[in-house]
């Protein structure tokens, strides 16, 4: 219950008309980067920081929070509307958000997202309160067998979505697997697949594949079939959320919090993972499961209430550890420094007062999020009233603007080109695009964690097999593996009874 | 509420002290060199992340240089990439813009060696180099291992068992580090077992949760973790103790030969005019001479390393050489 008090002391301490016009410029900045691609929330408060020198230092984390909470909102708005992903944790939202926006659904699908984010950061920031101590200590625990264990896990679930067709979706996957590998070998410092290009040793961003697929890719998918499908409006049906889609956001923003926060709260969790988890979750569990690939409601508000949650949790390294886990908690650690404050063990103890205030503030900022979000949302919708050229060539511009944005290189726009290109390609043939993004993020990750696993154990493959958390989910990865073959020894005991007893 | 009125009041104290620097000699006209005023249209390239520690020194001196009136309006942009690489790439291919000036340090040096860049950082016009930091040996608390002796003597009878885990990736400061003790106290560097971590973020817990036997960093990484006890420091690596940890001894003391230092500092692109590498080198000067920078110094944990021009471009050299050999030696570069 100290907890409790003092959190309503820091509500005390920022519930003033100064610091609320504060939180609402945070939100309203967040919300316009999230938005703008290329431009990421690391960015917004690195360049904000010396506006704050002149603030005291609640105020300024005041702003902070509300950048950070509203990036990770504002990333929906292009992913909806113009399946252009502004930050690779809502790629995932693309997938089902852009074909609702199409049938006229974009209103709805906004929405969800809007309110979603909002469910998720205030759970999560509740349990920033009640559970961060518990949360650190498990965080500790965790090392690379655990960390393999769970990519392992995403990997088998991502069996489950690989579409109609198997071969066509491990096509997929495998493509996305060989770009992933693309770059230096962060054990051994080889090249790999770069055929001597420069630009290709860091690798290729996940953020240029994706805008390349979704964007580009369906883009020239349009324009091919422009002369059979010229004239045709996207509809702009009702705005708001009807009784049915109230119904069906509900669990998946509970299930995408859950799953959202501890991965944001471990080291090298992150927001990508539980985006795909939730996705994988709610396909995998919907009743409507034929909606799915086509518009489906849970499809957005599922990964969009994980990268909220996500967001919340990597406050919890952050404030209890002083450790930054994304590149917006390094700028916060930053700015925490230039104050004189050390993050770390010692910071509940030594600075409550004000990390309660930046608790009681990331509330606030969430709450803005939504009240300056929802009015919008009609504004937003009408974007698609726009001719589809017009809509299309818009959609270029910004898919090549926020590629370039990356690392401003001119390389990443050819690189943008040819991945339309290959989605085009995959488009035409029918390939799933779902299991190539998992590929090229997961890839990557499992091979680290895996190898990191290996090198940890001095080359003993039993290093893979880890502790009681990865036996844990190597548990979990069994049963799902297992149940279909349980399902079929029911069905068949079952049949043999009925031929038995006719 | 403590906290609030002394950040509070030291900002409001930093503003007349800076006036009273800029009137006790650190005049506009100094730092102008043609007696113009403040300089105007300066650029700073920060080559990773916004938050990271070169970010963090450029945006800082940015900030200092502003108050100080040594120049207006300075721009500071981060431009990401290949551990460095990309934004060395764009500054050796600004020849002759002197407006330009690129915040760097022994990481991109490695950098530009592990990924195989064609741009060097010999190719460039070296500023000054500004601050350093002694490197660390550091291991969980429960760790066996009481002196870097203990540490030597089981990791030469045990190398693929005794891990090592830094916050950079090959190339990097805390890779330099433990291969080049590995080389001092007889260790083949290619056997040693260096687990590349994504930053001091990811190395903490791993060593926290004891998953490497130790871990090497700057000393001021993971100074809140070794006040709180929960990690030891074996030894730091520059030539002097540091004030941080008054307590770990250096390596030298510790019979090994071995002297490791990170730094920063910033350089031009190729073929600048005399007069412009004069007006960096004078607003560094500047910058470096006022209050506001010993109080960054002092906050930020930074030990002062000033040296300019072709002093610098000396050390640079050096500096290139030694870890062009490490890496070689690896069979990285």
């Amino acid at each position: 219950m100290d907890n409790l008090n003092a959190l309503m002391d820091g509500f005390a301490a920022i519930l003033t008309p100064g610091n609320l016009l504060i939180a609402l410029i945070g939100v309203t900045i967040g919300t316009a980067v999230g938005v703008l691609p290329g431009l990421g929330t690391a960015m917004a408060v690195a360049l904000l920081l010396p506006v704050t020198y002149g603030m005291e230092p609640t105020q300024a984390f005041i702003m902070f929070g509300g950048i950070f909470y509203g990036g990770m909102y504002g990333g929906s708005t292009t992913s909806i509307l113009l399946n252009t992903p502004g930050q690779s944790s809502s790629v995932v939202t693309v997938l089902e958000g852009f074909k609702m926006a199409k049938n006229g659904r974009g209103g709805q699908a906004l929405a969800t997202a809007a309110i979603g984010s909002f469910v998720a950061g205030t759970i999560a920031t509740l349990a920033l309160v009640f559970v961060t101590p518990v949360t650190v200590q498990f965080a500790i625990t965790l090392g690379a067998p655990d960390y393999f264990a769970i990519m392992v896990l995403a990997l088998v679930a991502t069996a489950s979505v690989l579409g109609s067709s198997r071969v066509r979706g491990f096509a997929s996957l495998l493509v996305g697997l060989v770009i992933g590998t693309i770059g230096i070998d962060a054990v051994t410092g080889q090249q790999r697949l770069t055929y001597g290009v420069a630009e290709l040793a860091s690798g290729v961003d996940v953020i240029i594949v994706a805008v390349g697929i979704f964007a580009v890719g369906e883009a020239l998918w349009t324009a091919a079939r422009l002369k059979t499908d010229a004239g045709s409006v996207i509809p702009v049906g009702k705005v708001w959320m009807g009784k049915s889609d109230w119904k069906r956001s509900w669990g998946p923003w509970l299930r995408g919090s859950a799953l959202g926060f501890p991965f944001g709260a471990v080291p090298a969790g992150g927001a990508e993972l539980p985006t795909f988890l939730s996705y994988i979750t709610e396909r995998r569990f919907s009743k409507h499961k034929e909606e799915f690939g086509n518009g489906a409601i849970e499809g957005v508000a599922g990964p969009e209430a994980a990268n909220n949650a996500s967001a919340a949790g990597t406050m919890v390294p952050m404030l209890a550890l002083g450790l930054p886990v994304n590149a917006t908690a390094a700028v916060m650690l930053a700015a925490f420094q230039n104050y004189g404050i050390q993050p770390g063990p010692l910071l509940f103890e030594k600075q409550s007062a004000l990390v309660w205030t930046l608790i009681a503030s990331l509330f606030v900022g969430n709450l803005l999020l939504l009240v300056l979000n929802l009015p919008l949302i009609p504004v937003w919708v009408k974007l698609l009233r726009i001719p589809k050229p017009y809509l299309y060539a818009g959609i270029l511009f910004f898919a090549s603007m926020g590629a370039y944005a990356v690392n401003a290189q001119p390389f990443d726009l050819f690189l943008l080109l040819t991945l339309g290109l290959v989605g085009l390609a995959m488009r035409r043939f029918g390939l799933p695009v779902l299991p190539l993004i998992v590929g090229l993020i997961l890839g990557p990750m499992a091979e680290r964690q895996g190898r990191m696993s290996l090198q940890l154990s001095g080359g003993d493959l039993t290093g893979l097999i880890g502790g009681p958390t990865s036996w844990t989910i190597y548990a979990i990865i069994a049963l799902i593996a297992l149940w279909p073959l349980v399902g079929l020894i029911k069905r068949r005991a079952a049949r043999d009874r009925v031929a038995v007893a006719a | 509420m403590k906290f609030h009125r002394r950040a509070f009041l030291s900002a409001a104290a930093a503003v007349p002290a800076l006036a009273a620097a800029s009137a006790c000699g650190v005049t506009a006209d100094d730092a102008g060199g043609d007696g113009g005023g403040p300089l105007t249209g300066l650029r700073i390239m920060v080559p990773n992340s916004p938050g990271g520690g070169y970010d963090t020194t450029a945006r800082s001196i940015a900030r200092i240089m502003e108050d100080e009136a040594i120049a207006k309006g300075i721009e500071v942009f981060n431009l990401e990439g290949a551990g460095g690489t990309v934004g060395l790439q764009r500054t050796v291919s600004e020849s002759g813009n002197g407006e330009l000036a690129m915040q760097m340090g022994l990481g991109v040096v490695g950098a530009s060696y592990t990924q195989n860049s064609e741009a060097k950082l010999t190719g460039t016009t070296p500023l000054a180099k500004l601050v350093e930091e002694s490197g660390a040996i550091v291991v969980p608390v429960n760790s066996p291992y009481q002196s870097i002796d203990d540490l030597v003597a089981a990791w030469s009878a045990d190398l693929a068992g005794v891990t090592v885990g830094g916050g950079s990736s090959p190339g990097g400061p805390d890779h330099l580090l433990p291969m080049q003790l590995a080389g001092a106290v007889g260790i083949d560097p290619t056997k040693v077992n260096y687990v590349s971590y994504d930053g001091g973020g990811e190395l903490l817990p791993a060593l926290l949760g004891e998953k490497i036997s130790f871990g090497a960093s700057g000393v001021g990484e993971f100074i809140d973790q070794i006040d709180a006890g929960q990690l030891r420091v074996l030894a730091v690596s520059g030539a002097e103790r540091v004030s941080l940890v008054p307590d770990a001894p250096t390596l030298v003391e510790s019979g090994i030969d071995l002297e490791f230092t990170n730094w920063r500092g910033w350089v031009a692109p190729p073929e600048i005019e005399d007069a412009d590498r004069d007006k960096w080198i004078d607003a560094l000067t500047a910058m470096h001479d006022s209050a506001a920078w010993q109080e960054e110094l002092e906050k930020q944990g930074w030990t002062d390393a000033f040296v300019t021009g072709d002093d610098f471009a000396q050390f640079l050299e050096e500096q290139d050489q030694r870890v062009a050999d490490v890496l070689t030696e690896l069979g990285l570069a």
